[in-house]
């Protein structure tokens, strides 16, 4: 009964994209659509996929998060009874590590730094573009971790963000503006969201002092900005050493 | 995952509790994932980038742009990732005593907090089509944007501020992100004098900007 609940939820989030699909290639294109049997069967795939995927992190990734945000926090890695927020170092390596490998092994960064090495003749390297996004999500979420253990109001930390973001535009190559400001909302994807929204939910709740409504968000806003600032600097690194040779 | 499985033996070194749920668990979110994906390369993406295309080469543009901000909408109202989130946020407002705790409640909270994205992602989406087809700078744009989430922020409650933020960067993901990125390097390559490079993209950056500005709205009138 729970699952056929599921099931017909996914439909109906799946439902707007198959209409919006439907309307406009009937109405405006005008044009049978090709390989019916094959789109059914695509579509009975979505679905059944997101009723999986939605169980699945109910039942792993989301408590996994919490869980290793509350073990990280109890009184075996914090040492001191008030401890400051210096003391939770583990739980900033934590954050940073997950930020990284996520990322790296992201499929859409693969195809946005190919892309990228591309239409820069080689300037920007497509590695290099991928480490520097993951050291930049790596970094996001490690200070997005710091900020909620010490409490501090998240707009100061985001708005200082953009203020860096502006500053690199006026001084970064023109080509690359467009693809950095892209790779930041391209990075957080779908496994890296839950558990690392899981992990600032946990954290909040664990910190002494901190409000869960307040404090547990804002790690995915970390990490669709810190990326922006990485390849910016990237591209800007890339093109003084292009100078340097010539 | 190996990091979560390295940090788990050589950090904590406890034992996972519920150790068979969580392995099925991952089995089902690995499950789940293949079967999304490949749907979605068998049905959706190649219909959507064809009709993409088709749109932008045929050239009226208040279908276009019709077209662009139900692409956007639809898109991310099916975001799995966002489900995800919303319901996560409906449980700590609940919680926090934003909203009532009851079962309708929440569910309102979640479903509205999730329209509101889907709102602003459709209108992000209209936004840079019209700058692509004017050939608009976009850092000029994005600036403004900032600007705009700046001073949303001021007006803003406080309990909405984080989960508006986050909204930014949890929509534009595995459904969105294809679809979007082919309307744009589609549009850019069908009108003459835009490179596909510089001008095609940028929609995703709109796309994970004005959430954030739509989402405190919606914190405020809530």
């Amino acid at each position: 009964m729970k699952t056929l609940w599921i099931l017909w939820q996914s439909f109906r989030d799946i439902l707007p994209i198959a209409a919006t699909i439907a309307v406009f290639q009937v109405l405006v294109i005008r044009r049978p659509i090709a390989n019916l049997g094959r789109l059914l069967a695509g579509f009975i795939y979505v679905v059944l996929g997101m009723a999986l995927f939605l169980q699945g992190l109910d039942m792993a990734l989301f408590p996994l998060g919490e869980l290793m945000a509350t073990q990280l926090t109890s009184g075996d890695f914090i040492p001191a009874q008030n401890a400051d927020a210096g003391d939770y170092i583990w739980v900033y390596l934590f954050a940073a590590s997950i930020g990284f490998a996520t990322t790296l092994a992201e499929p859409s960064l693969l195809a946005v730094a190919i892309k990228a090495q591309e239409i820069s003749g080689g300037g920007i390297n497509a590695w290099g573009l991928r480490l520097a996004v993951s050291v930049g999500v790596a970094f996001g979420i490690a200070l997005g971790t710091y900020r909620i253990v010490s409490g501090d109001p998240l707009y100061l930390y985001i708005v200082t963000g953009y203020v860096i973001v502006i500053i690199q535009t006026l001084f970064a190559p023109k080509i690359i503006i467009g693809l950095a400001y892209d790779s930041g909302g391209v990075t957080t994807s779908t496994v890296t969201v839950p558990l690392v929204t899981a992990l600032g939910l946990g954290l909040a709740s664990s910190v002494p002092g901190r409000n869960v409504l307040l404090d547990g968000f804002g790690l995915i806003a970390f990490a669709s900005l810190f990326p922006i600032v990485a390849v910016l600097g990237y591209a800007q690194f890339a093109a003084w050493i292009g100078k340097d040779e010539e | 995952m190996v990091v979560v499985i390295g940090f788990q033996l050589a950090v904590i070194r406890q034992p996972l509790p519920n150790a068979l749920e969580m392995v099925s668990g991952t089995l089902m979110i690995v499950l789940g994932l293949t079967l999304f994906v490949q749907g979605l390369e068998q049905a959706l993406f190649p219909l959507g980038e064809s009709m993409a295309y088709a749109f932008a080469r045929k050239g009226s543009l208040p279908w276009l742009l019709a077209f662009a901000f139900a692409l956007g909408f639809s898109t991310t109202v099916a975001e799995p990732a966002l489900i995800a989130v919303a319901d996560k946020a409906s449980e700590v407002a609940a919680l926090g005593g934003m909203i009532r705790d009851s079962e309708s409640s929440r569910h309102h909270y979640a479903l509205g907090l999730r329209l509101t994205v889907a709102l602003g992602v459709g209108f992000a989406i209209v936004i840079g089509v019209i700058r692509i087809i004017k050939g608009w700078p976009l850092h000029y744009l994005m600036i403004l944007g900032y600007v705009g989430v700046v001073i949303m922020t001021v007006f803003a409650p406080p309990e909405i501020i984080g989960v508006a933020y986050d909204s930014g960067g949890v929509t534009t993901s595995t459904i969105t992100v294809p679809l979007v990125t082919a309307l744009g390097v589609g549009l850019a390559s069908a009108i003459k004098g835009r490179n596909p490079v510089v001008d095609g993209f940028g929609l995703i950056a709109f796309a994970s900007l004005t959430p954030m500005i739509f989402v405190m709205i919606y914190g405020l009138i809530l």
